[in-house]
């Protein structure tokens, strides 16, 4: 939905309902970069017709089911397949052929929407020749965007972008090898997902709960302050294998982080990261 | 000038890129405000138009990463398929949300954050261009004490997007591309 806020929230107030939430439901959004923040605030509050943050924290505090589907509104869950055609070159070229001779190549996609990331590794590996030996880890804070990307199915109107997306990445076949039109929906083949494992998961509560090969987490970092950001790079480095690798987005970069000296930058187009140690 | 200018904000579409070139050619290598400009570009094309702006520029010129500060005498440009916001610790911020008048990046979204983080310390530019990206962005830095530019619709090769602004907002300056030059080149000597 195309809403632009006409509604003004300023700094006091977002402060008030970040405080609210902490003390009413235990998430922290105070770590969340304000600008896009408070744009998303406007926006949850003209979609429910709402004029102050008293309102909003009113309704907050009467319905739990409120408290969910603003979560959901919240974040921001734009993404697309094989989005950066560039890098999911380089991943098949650089850095697909370093995992190759692993028994078992783990791969966690931090901040993965609705699935369209996880239907282009999956497209990836198979194009390269990878069958079982690949566990894919899939995990977000929205559950919503979760069920979408199990369900596979995204409106056929999105499929140009992705089209244009994978030719650009130069796969071997066309996307329309790797999922079926119907109804205005293209159904992606659910063989796709057979290695892949979805989870909710905060990021913000720094749970690691496996070592990966490869962590993806693009367009996810620029929604944190650079306070959350640093520790959600630790949470990562820990999660990693020595020599594994981590990308961020393009417009990401890790030179603020205090730990940036724990990982080497491979390639710096595609912000391909190596853990050092 | 009675107003302390901080910063500057430019927006531009279609037949804006010659008229952001001259501007860049015309400024010294010591002027000392940040330039922050959002201007329409294609969404997979990630190569080229910070070269060619550089090429023009006395100034350097970066898409900027996200969070990185703002900083005098350096042009940022709004990356490929990024909203860039100004944050209010003065740094840019990048966004992947929905597009915003069928735009990503916008210019309402670099506008309406700039104009909350600098307030009266803001000139905001409105350039050539066929749509009506920026018209509110403008008319909210003004409503938040900026001061609000368009170029003369008469010396733009599209005029939609300043007439646009100028529709809902109080302009305070009309200006061509030279009464532009003129202008910045005051703002900081
Ligand atoms: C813009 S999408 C990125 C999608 C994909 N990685 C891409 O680059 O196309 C950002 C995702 O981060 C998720 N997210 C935001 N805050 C999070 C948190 N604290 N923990 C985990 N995921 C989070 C959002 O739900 C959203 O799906």
């Amino acid at each position: 939905m195309n809403i632009e806020p006409q509604i003004v929230v300023g700094l006091t107030e977002l402060r008030k309902l970040s405080d609210f939430i902490r003390y009413k439901y235990n998430f922290d959004f105070s770590h969340y970069a304000v600008a896009s923040f408070q744009r998303r605030i406007m926006r949850v509050m003209e979609i429910h017709k709402l004029n102050t943050i008293d309102d909003l924290i009113k309704k907050l505090a009467a319905s739990v089911t409120f408290y969910d589907d603003f979560l959901k509104e919240i974040t921001v869950n734009t993404t697309e397949m094989f989005r950066d055609p560039s890098l999911w070159r380089a991943l098949r070229e650089n850095i697909l052929p370093e995992l190759k001779n692993k028994t078992t190549i783990r791969i966690w996609h931090a901040g993965c929407s609705s699935g369209e990331e996880i239907y282009s590794m999956a497209i990836l590996l198979k194009e390269a020749g990878f069958n079982g030996n690949v566990k894919i880890w899939a995990t977000d804070i929205n559950s919503n965007v979760i069920e979408t990307a199990k369900e596979g199915k995204y409106p056929i109107r999105n499929m140009e972008l992705n089209e244009a997306n994978y030719s650009r990445f130069e796969g071997v076949a066309t996307l329309k090898n790797y999922y079926i039109e119907k109804d205005g929906f293209a159904f992606m083949d659910k063989n796709l997902l057979n290695n892949v494992t979805f989870k909710i998961h905060n990021l913000a509560n720094k749970e690691v709960f496996c070592k990966f090969d490869l962590i993806m987490c693009r367009n996810v970092l620029i929604y944190f302050d650079k306070v959350l950001q640093d520790d959600v790079f630790k949470l990562f480095h820990e999660s990693l294998n020595r020599h594994a690798y981590f990308v961020i987005g393009s417009k990401e970069s890790m030179i603020w982080s205090s730990i940036s000296n724990k990982f080497k930058l491979i390639n710096d187009r595609e912000k391909i990261y190596q853990a050092l140690i | 000038m009675t107003k302390n200018i901080k910063v500057i904000i430019i927006g531009g579409s279609a037949g804006s890129f010659t008229v952001v070139a001259n501007i860049l050619k015309e400024l010294p290598k010591n002027f000392n405000i940040p330039i922050i400009m959002c201007l329409h570009r294609l969404k997979h094309i990630r190569e080229g138009f910070v070269e060619a702006l550089q090429l023009k520029s006395n100034l350097p010129v970066v898409e900027p990463y996200d969070k990185e500060k703002i900083k005098a005498g350096v042009v940022y440009l709004a990356p490929a398929n990024y909203h860039m916001l100004v944050e209010y610790t003065q740094t840019i911020g990048l966004s992947t949300e929905e597009m915003v008048n069928f735009s990503r990046p916008s210019i309402d979204l670099t506008f309406q954050t700039a104009a909350g983080a600098y307030r009266s310390n803001c000139v905001g530019i409105i350039l050539s261009g066929a749509n009506r990206d920026g018209a509110k962005g403008l008319k909210f830095l003004k409503e938040h004490g900026g001061t609000a530019v368009i170029q003369t619709p008469e010396d733009c090769k599209v005029d939609t997007m300043p007439k646009a602004a100028k529709a809902i907002t109080t302009i305070d300056y009309e200006f061509t591309t030279d009464q532009i030059i003129d202008y910045l080149k005051k703002l900081t000597s």
